[in-house]
């Protein structure tokens, strides 16, 4: 197949697939520039970044920009409370999408239509930013991890995705395990749920990425800087260009504090995005499958 | 052993659904199925009541002189007070242009990216380097708002690697004009390779044989893209293009906020960013509540409009 895709290639077509590669290429290469300067940057001493950019020059590299920024607290208070809330509000939202998608799946289900109205209302319509941000300040969940996790724990979308894969599996599981007298319960958690580990796996992922690098949220429901989640941290370093004060107390001169905070938000970035840019290939399959359920029902 | 076949079937085959059930049948369903209710569904309804609905309810605000004492409900009415102020303001134009600018040119510069991208990738029959290309163009997807901002400010500062390159010092982050390409431009290199993944799934799915026949016909690669890959990925186009077009209004707060600078203002406030403002920082809960009820209202008319053309271009199937 792949042999006779290529003997039959004539002159135009020759033409178009180069300027097509070459437009992959330039795209591609446009990805990868700004994302290696970053980390070649992230090791240059201040000065020479100030002066000249990148050297490429590796016996003049320095690891003084990580010393400082991993030496930093506040950067590991912010990745512990990322981890702390990425984690707790993936497992209570993959919990409460995933058991709300089982009842939605039967067709049987009295009341189905009202629910799913109720739910899907809320895809296009909300209180929006005060009403909302009184509720949970009524509920005196500000300042604390419930503010970050309970609001948008339940996600109708995904409990969309649930339910379209639990349609897939055959309804003779549950009529098998009915004969055994299993309740809805004691089959949801010992046969369902096995069956289902890729979806949930997909959706777990999706929640905790979301949430790891959102910053809205914290932003107005956390005021405590031991309670802020990384991205908080990232963002007084990186667009309100106040370095954490540790990081470059120890400096005299104004001029030589402004080259070293402009090093440490290169080193900044890598630390903080290296977790997930490493970690995200071994995941991407149960990305993928995630994507292909969700087309399907689009 | 007939009682537990019984149950059986009161668990799992179904009465007679839709209306044709009668009370007392929907009423002895959920008393065998009471699980389904208690266990499976509270949680998300209790939920979406609490941090959905009822500060839906609260967009009461809107027509109220907020006190914090007499509460949402207790506090006087003050009509369309703030309605009026927003619009007659001589910001309201500027912010629902921009507002709307922004994301209808990023669907128009932003949407057709990801479809090339895909039509590009599917030409390349060796597995290895098209997977290679794939991880690498999906990779900036996982960066977060904040880094992509961050890095966004840095290459374009004065002495950034932008103007170090070209040999001049713009202020690219201060220029109002800058803003919205600046905002675009980063949405395409972050955003761009992980949409085409569901074109390149598609065509992955659909091509091969027809691709073959094309080629036997004699066809070049202009007119198998035109006739065979094209016509494999059309529906999702649409629906993505539908998709997209009906949330022009949901345009995110985070990233125009965190590429805001006092001086690019006049391009770069957008309804969000307003509402927050004026919301949380300034403390104006009634204002800020009303601006942000216009913004909601604004989406789900177009929303419905988007809606209503879809019916009629696709034979009275909604979304």
């Amino acid at each position: 197949m792949k042999t006779t895709k290529f003997r039959r290639l004539s002159a135009t077509d020759k033409t178009i697939l180069s300027t097509g590669y070459l437009l992959l290429a330039v795209f591609v290469l446009l990805i990868v520039v700004p994302l290696c300067y970053v980390i070649i940057a992230s090791f240059m001493d201040p000065t020479t970044l100030n002066n000249q950019g990148i050297s490429l020059d590796i016996s003049k590299w320095t690891l003084m920009g990580y010393q400082r920024v991993l030496s930093n607290n506040m950067i590991w208070v912010g990745f512990g409370n990322a981890i702390l809330y990425s984690v707790s509000f993936t497992f209570v939202s993959v919990f409460v999408t995933v058991l709300a998608a089982y009842p939605m799946s039967k067709r049987d289900l009295v009341g189905k239509n009202l629910f799913n109205t109720l739910f899907i209302i809320t895809m296009f319509f909300n209180g929006g930013l005060i009403p909302t941000y009184l509720v949970i300040s009524n509920l005196n969940m500000l300042d604390t991890i419930w503010a970050i996790i309970l609001p948008n724990a339940f996600n109708v979308w995904n409990m969309i995705l649930a339910r379209t894969y639990y349609q897939s599996i055959p309804d003779e599981l549950r009529e098998a395990s009915a004969v055994d007298g299993a309740s809805d319960v004691v089959h949801f958690f010992k046969i369902l749920t096995p069956v289902c580990k890729p979806i949930i796996a997909v959706l777990a992922l999706y929640q905790f990425v979301a949430l790891w690098n959102s910053y809205f949220d914290a932003m107005i429901y956390l005021n405590d800087a031991m309670k802020q989640p990384l991205q908080l941290v990232l963002r007084s370093i990186l667009i309100q260009n106040t370095p954490e004060a540790g990081m470059i107390a120890d400096i005299q001169s104004r001029a030589e504090m402004a080259k070293l905070a402009e090093l440490l938000k290169y080193s900044t970035i890598v630390v903080s995005s290296l977790p997930l840019l490493v970690m995200y290939p071994f995941f991407q399959k149960y990305f993928d499958k995630g994507i292909m359920v969700g087309s399907v029902k689009g | 052993m007939e009682e537990i076949v019984k149950k059986a079937k009161q668990a799992t085959v179904p009465a007679k659904s839709g209306p044709s059930r009668s009370a007392a049948g929907k009423l002895r369903y959920i008393k065998t199925n009471w699980q389904l209710y208690v266990i499976f569904l509270l949680p998300a309804l209790l939920l979406t009541i609490i941090f959905k609905y009822v500060p839906m309810g609260g967009v009461l605000l809107a027509f109220k002189d907020y006190s914090a004492i007499q509460g949402v409900l207790g506090s006087p009415w003050v009509g369309l007070k703030y309605f009026k102020r927003f619009l007659s303001s001589p910001d309201f134009m500027s912010y629902l242009l921009n507002t709307l600018k922004v994301s209808l040119y990023g669907l128009l510069w932003g949407f057709p990216v990801p479809v090339i991208l895909a039509l590009l990738l599917n030409r390349i029959r060796q597995k290895g380097i098209k997977k290679n290309i794939q991880l690498l163009i999906y990779a900036p997807n996982f960066i977060s708002v904040i880094v992509l901002c961050g890095m966004v400010r840095i290459f374009l500062s004065p002495v950034g690697p932008l103007n170090q390159l070209m040999g001049t010092e713009y202020n690219f982050m201060t220029m109002p004009e800058a803003f919205r390409t600046i905002y675009i431009a980063s949405g395409i290199w972050q955003g761009a390779g992980w949409a085409s993944i569901l074109y390149t799934a598609a065509l992955a799915n659909a091509s091969q044989e027809l691709t073959e026949a094309a080629v036997i016909d004699g066809a070049n690669i202009f007119q198998q893209i035109k006739n065979v890959d094209l016509p494999a990925i059309k529906n999702i186009i649409v629906i993505q293009f539908i998709l997209q077009a009906g949330n022009l209004m949901s345009i995110g707060f985070e990233k125009a906020y965190a590429l805001q600078t006092d001086l690019n203002l006049p391009a770069s406030e957008i309804l969000p960013t307003y509402v927050y403002k004026m919301g949380l920082l300034n403390g104006d809960y009634g204002f800020s509540t009303a601006v942000g009820l216009f913004n909601s209202v604004i989406n789900v008319i177009l929303l419905l409009f988007v809606n209503k053309v879809v019916e009629k271009l696709n034979d009275g199937q909604g979304l």
